[in-house]
């Protein structure tokens, strides 16, 4: 069978299994519908949220991230697991303390304030939003990629199924889901990493072989250690050394301000934050801290090793080579436009950091502007520069350097000679870490709507049924919407994904953590801090992004502070405002300062003792 | 029943009366004992994932890992300070799994104490 047979094949058996585990946990309650009846085991829900956590872009792109980055790259793998410790040690005991169904409920009740409470849900629609259109985004790709069908049919197969089983089992449907697809995606992402991992340094382990020396088969010598190969050949191509820290716009600052502001901004985002009001008990919510980041780091303890080997791949297979050479994977991703060659007139290929590059990738242009491009390079080269235009030039002009980062993780298995099926899987697995996303974060956007926008705001008499009747009603626009949004992404969708972690940070984090550590923190305070975390926050994204204002250096780096690591200032400055005022504005009342206390307390809560479930009630 | 409604009183609240002083003063010290580990691991987070995976990685990347290829700034970016984060959390679990046992038993105490 080929690829495409095996892939419809595995997209068409995970997709049965998911509709399956829907219809088998559907619920007929808000409860279950928000929080899973808060019935969930610690290790399923760690898995559920690895899987809610781990997107479409860390599956796909984080890799290549890395790949191009070398050091730098631990920005992400540092800033999107760190903020797990601080979830765990900060946050998830205390929230599932508390008990309710969102973030929002727990800002507005702490600070007894329909403002607070208003100025959450914004910021849990706006984060979840902007992260949400990316994952549906990402379900099209890779239908587009593999199955050949067209990117927005692929949104809306996606859309279609993830409408069933968020519409029918709310949290739990969705729950269970998760704890699926976490095991088709890892297995999906480990396979190919194990088997580049043994062909290319005979260890099974690729964090292990990461740090070994690389297969004298493959090197043509012995006893060179992978990494420094690898610097070596970075070197002689005119990039900088792979393991080299602080190069280039990452000097020090930024990537300590980037890889903060990533996780505080993690700790604060609510799709991964309610996943903790799902279980039964504050003991659950600690060991399901661990074993989400344990499941996590499957991941991402992977992903740096998969990046090192496809590079190394990358560059010793691309360089030097004719096109009867070029290795085979080149060969199919050059068809998709993720790599292109356009040679200089001496038939080798030449993949550096310098003029003389000739990959590249064909990033947003159109099909007839690439032609384009071809038409008039073949004439270059033909007349020896006197007619057409060199192609090489333009794409650099364009910023196309290089191959596409996606390519990494999508060409693994093909650079490792996998079978068809591996090939197959990391399809499936990429359409499970799209889907996963997508129905957490879809799942925050219906309950900020229905149950604190809606019940806790405007209709505080609704019943059951009309609640229940609003969310899945709310659940099932937001997927049309974020299925438009994938459909037609607004251009700017890409660039402000550094918003959703800016804001979590510069919004959440501080509100939540003075809440549950202060007693003496009170409305106005905690407002006032929040307004302007998000307003400096937005204000320096909007400006650096979009009016192309020079970063600003704070004193502390030259080149300014990216917007990415924006969200740390932000941070600061809620902490500064809001304690600043503290001593100055009233108390908190004796009901919020028991609420506190009871939030403390870690005895006396579980469903043994919920007055409403006891027996004879 | 109706177990959909948000819980309005923390559930158990008519077991434990938070205002008797005993019962606040065994909160009170399950409080400060929770803070110290809590700032404790927190202190280990920073060293692990800032300290060494940033703000000394370029000086750390002079010296490997023994054994490996790994420079050891590198290493602690990509690799250490992960696995550091997961054990972390696991000795919080541990931790405070055995505070609030204590805690629970100093609870059941004071109870007995004030029904006999």
């Amino acid at each position: 069978m080929g690829v495409k047979e095996w892939t419809y094949l595995f997209v068409g058996i995970t997709f049965s299994a998911y509709l399956v585990i829907a219809w088998l946990s559907r619920v007929q309650t808000t409860k279950g519908f928000y929080v899973a009846g808060q019935g969930v085991p610690a290790l399923a829900n760690g898995m559920a949220t690895g899987a809610d956590w781990m997107s479409a872009a860390s599956f796909i792109s984080m890799a290549g991230l890395i790949s191009a980055m070398g050091y730098a790259g631990g920005v992400y793998l540092m800033g999107w697991t760190g903020g797990y410790v601080l979830l765990a040690l900060l946050l998830a005991p205390y929230l599932r303390k508390f008990g309710h169904y969102t973030v929002p409920d727990f800002i507005g009740d702490r600070y007894d304030s329909s403002w607070a409470r208003l100025v959450a849900v914004f910021c849990a629609i706006f984060i979840s939003f902007t992260y949400v259109a990316g994952q549906m985004r990402g379900v099209g790709v890779v239908f587009s990629r593999f199955l050949e069908v067209d990117v927005n049919q692929g949104v809306v197969i996606g859309m279609a199924i993830v409408f069933i089983y968020a519409t029918l089992g709310g949290m739990k449907g969705i729950t269970w889901t998760q704890v699926a697809q976490y095991w088709v995606l890892i297995t999906a992402f480990l396979i190919p990493a194990i088997a580049i991992s043994i062909k290319l340094t005979g260890n099974a382990l690729p964090q292990v072989g990461l740090g070994a020396t690389i297969d004298p088969g493959v090197a043509g010598q012995t006893g060179v250690f992978l990494l420094e190969k690898l610097n070596q050949i970075q070197q002689d191509l005119g990039f900088s050394s792979y393991t080299d820290t602080f190069v280039g716009k990452w000097d020090k600052v930024n990537v300590l301000f980037v890889a903060l502001a990533l996780m505080v901004g993690t700790a604060g985002l609510p799709h991964v934050i309610v996943r903790f009001y799902t279980v039964k008990s504050v003991k659950a919510a600690r060991w399901s801290a661990f074993w989400a980041l344990f499941f996590i780091s499957l991941l991402y303890l992977t992903a740096p090793a998969t990046a090192a080997f496809a590079r190394y791949y990358m560059l010793t297979g691309l360089n030097g080579k004719t096109a009867e050479e070029l290795p085979l994977w080149f060969n199919s991703w050059n068809k998709t436009g993720l790599v292109l060659w356009l040679d200089d007139g001496d038939g080798l290929a030449r993949f550096s950091a310098g003029e003389d590059n000739e990959i590249f990738r064909k990033g947003k242009l159109q099909e007839a502007e690439l032609i384009t491009i071809h038409v008039d390079h073949q004439k270059w080269l033909d007349t020896k520069g006197v007619q057409g235009s060199d192609g090489r030039a333009s794409l650099r002009a364009r910023g196309l350097n290089g191959p596409d980062r996606d390519i990494i993780v999508l060409a693994t298995p093909e650079m490792a000679e996998l079978a068809n099926w591996i090939i197959a899987l990391v399809a499936a697995g990429g359409l499970a870490a799209a889907l996963s996303t997508a129905s957490g974060l879809l799942l925050v956007i219906s309950s900020s709507v229905a149950h604190d926008l809606y019940y806790r705001l405007i209709n505080q008499e609704a019943t059951e049924r009309q609640r229940l009747a609003v969310g899945r009603t709310v659940i099932g626009l937001a997927v049309v919407v974020a299925g438009l949004l994938g459909i037609y992404p607004p251009g700017f969708v890409s660039q402000v994904v550094a918003f959703a972690f800016g804001l979590a940070a510069a919004s959440f984090f501080p509100a939540i953590v003075l809440g549950i550590f202060s007693k003496r923190v009170g409305t106005v305070p905690a407002v006032c801090g929040m307004l302007t975390g998000i307003g400096f926050t937005a204000f320096y994204i909007i400006a650096c992004v979009f009016f192309d204002m020079a970063p600003w250096t704070f004193g502390l780096s030259d080149q300014g502070i990216n917007p990415q690591g924006i969200g740390v200032i932000g941070m600061a400055l809620n902490f500064a405002v809001t304690l600043g005022l503290t001593p100055f504005c009233a108390r908190p009342g004796q009901a919020i300062v028991d609420m506190v206390d009871s939030v403390r307390e870690p005895e006396g809560f579980g469903p043994a003792v919920v007055l409403e479930d006891a027996p004879g009630h | 029943m109706n177990d959909a409604s948000p819980p309005t009183a923390p559930p158990g609240e008519e077991r434990f009366d938070i205002h008797d002083p005993r019962l606040r003063e065994s909160l009170s010290r399950y409080w400060r004992t929770n803070i110290k580990i809590t700032l404790f691991l927190l202190v280990l987070w920073a060293i692990a994932g800032l300290v060494c995976g940033i703000l000394i990685a370029d000086r750390l990347n002079t010296v490997h890992l023994p054994g490996t290829g790994y420079p050891l700034g590198f290493w602690f970016a990509q690799q250490g300070s992960i696995i550091i984060f997961v054990l972390l959390i696991l000795a919080y679990c541990l931790f405070m799994n055995r505070l609030d046992a204590r805690h629970h038993e100093e609870l059941e105490r004071i109870r007995r104490e004030k029904g006999s």
